[in-house]
């Protein structure tokens, strides 16, 4: 009995510094990466090959999405308001929901399972076949040339994708409240415009996507850089991705909402 | 004037952790010779070519190449140093979202700045010595395992190297492959003036177009010389692996117990 509570013990203790070690070596491969930009920056070209892989192909889920989230949005906030007979608020709801939180937060969500895993197992797979130990070998550093430019292309898809998102489900609100349903559509929109204020709620979202951004990139391709060369180990380290990124997402939002509507009606 | 010597390895330990891969290592390799090094699977040969390339430092003991010794190096004049050496991996490790031509033109426009033009003209003569300019629009996916080795040749002799490292260039191909790449290395390295170190298991192909073989054995050099003295070696490692026989020095047998423990016989005996 004994044996076993001191076991667990080490157990939970060597998880422990074994996590904070992984945090250490990950937030060290980050600023390499940071420090290695220069590369993407100077040939931007390499980026702009990279924003086609991860924004432009996650295109298609982020705008059917969003058309549906903000599709569903408008039928509850329909039902829900009408009871208290001020419909015309649905445009208000939709809108601030989404460009809070739904666009950068389900943006975010959606990204880290299309583009994030695919960098992950992008990343691995070119490590497991040693196509990084080769371009090491032919003196081009591999953070420079593969983890940079997709880091970057990734921080610059996020807001863009989740300003897309926001805009698919303020036109799906639209047309389920105001096409379907029939609500005004004066109503509709300048009620939204009055309720929605630049500073506060698109800025505040913008910046949100933008941490989002950052921190499922980074986690991405660590993930893949540090994937055990293996089957398995990419496939762990994808996994990982979405799971890790998800629930960062979930944190962050927490965190940067708390900083940011505090007060604010 | 340069040395004979292209590449001199001195003393040279390396361990993993408290493990130690290789226990004093001494080699040369002359300027212009393709020079195997052998061994069994898992005997530090893989190793001993990421210590020359400078991707792992030595725990004691050193290798200098061209007169320079690579662990002693800073960064920059690592990588400065890898631009005379070409390397090709097992498996070629062709870069998979690049065609056959951007493969084998990365490293030019990577170091040099030389116009396009003149890139497209020295990626096919390359690919040409390697038989494969009509392949330069296909992807990696689409070339069988001998095409893509003979594409990393050509993407290895990209920027004119004094050294090629090649690592079990022979594995898994068909004979017909096999006997290709083994002429390749042998040709271009007279043909370039290069050197080559060929790590292999590969006896048989591999003494046809060596000048001089390395065996490597737990860690140490267990034999050396040029083909006709290995062939004629009486020694025993070499000869069990020249002629790969499954019983000698390298023993059949993993360490066990007593075969009669393990299976619970002892106690009948009594």
């Amino acid at each position: 009995m004994f044996k076993r509570i001191v076991s667990s013990i080490r157990h939970i203790g060597h998880q422990t510094i074994e996590g904070a070690w992984r945090l250490g070596v990950a937030t060290r491969f980050f600023l390499l990466v940071l420090l290695k930009s220069g590369t993407s920056l100077r040939r931007f070209g390499l980026v702009v090959r990279e924003l086609y892989f991860t924004g432009v192909l996650s295109l298609i889920i982020i705008v059917v999405s969003g058309l549906f989230v903000g599709m569903v949005l408008g039928l509850q906030g329909y039902e829900t308001l009408q009871k208290y007979g001020s419909e015309s608020a649905v445009g208000t709801l939709v809108a601030l929901s989404l460009v809070r939180e739904l666009g950068p937060v389900v943006a975010a969500l959606l990204f880290a399972s299309r583009a994030g895993s695919a960098i992950t197992a992008e990343i691995g797979l070119m490590k497991a076949t040693e196509q990084l130990s080769a371009m090491g070998m032919m003196a081009v550093d591999p953070i420079a040339r593969v983890v940079a430019p997709r880091f970057w292309a990734g921080v610059i898809s996020m807001p863009f994708l989740a300003a897309i998102f926001s805009v698919m489900g303020v036109f799906g609100g639209y047309l389920v409240t105001v096409v379907f349903i029939g609500v005004d559509e004066g109503s509709y929109w300048s009620q939204m415009q009055s309720a929605v204020d630049f500073r506060f709620d698109i800025v505040n979202g913008f910046i949100k996507s933008c941490f989002f951004g950052v921190a499922v990139t980074a986690i991405a391709v660590f993930e893949g850089y540090d994937a055990p060369p293996t089957a398995e180990g990419v496939s762990g380290a994808t996994t990982r991705t979405v799971v890790t990124s998800s629930l960062v997402i979930l944190g962050l939002d927490f965190i940067l909402t708390a900083f940011m509507f505090r007060g604010v009606s | 004037m340069a040395s004979e010597n292209l590449i001199e390895i001195k003393d040279l330990n390396f361990s993993y952790d408290t493990r130690a891969i290789l226990k004093g290592i001494n080699m040369t390799m002359q300027r212009g010779k393709v020079v195997a090094i052998m061994g069994g699977s898992g005997s530090g040969k893989t190793t001993l070519l990421r210590l020359i390339g400078g991707a792992l430092p030595p725990t004691s003991g050193y290798v200098k190449f061209d007169g320079d010794v690579v662990h002693e190096l800073n960064r920059d004049a690592l990588f400065k140093l890898r631009r005379k050496m070409g390397m090709l991996f097992q498996f070629g490790a062709l870069f998979t979202d690049l065609s056959v031509f951007d493969n084998v033109a990365f490293q030019m426009r990577e170091h040099t700045n030389l116009p396009e033009s003149m890139i497209r003209d020295l990626v096919l003569m390359k690919l040409h010595a390697v038989g494969l300019r009509g392949a330069h629009h296909l992807m990696p996916n689409e070339l069988s395992g001998g095409m893509a080795r003979r594409v990393a040749l050509a993407r290895s002799i990209a920027l004119d190297p004094m050294l090629i490292m090649y690592d079990e260039p022979f594995t898994g191909l068909d004979p017909i492959s096999l006997s290709v790449i083994g002429n390749l290395i042998r040709r271009l390295t007279d043909a370039l003036g290069m050197t080559s170190i060929v790590v292999t298991h590969d006896v048989q192909e591999s003494l046809k177009i060596v000048d001089y073989v390395y065996f490597v054995a737990d860690g140490v050099i267990a034999a050396e010389g040029t083909p006709q003295q290995v062939r004629d070696s009486v020694a025993p490692f070499v000869h069990q692996f020249v002629h790969g026989e499954e019983d000698g020095p390298v023993p059949f047998h993993y360490p066990a117990q007593q075969y009669r423990k393990d299976l619970n016989l002892e106690s009948e005996v009594v």
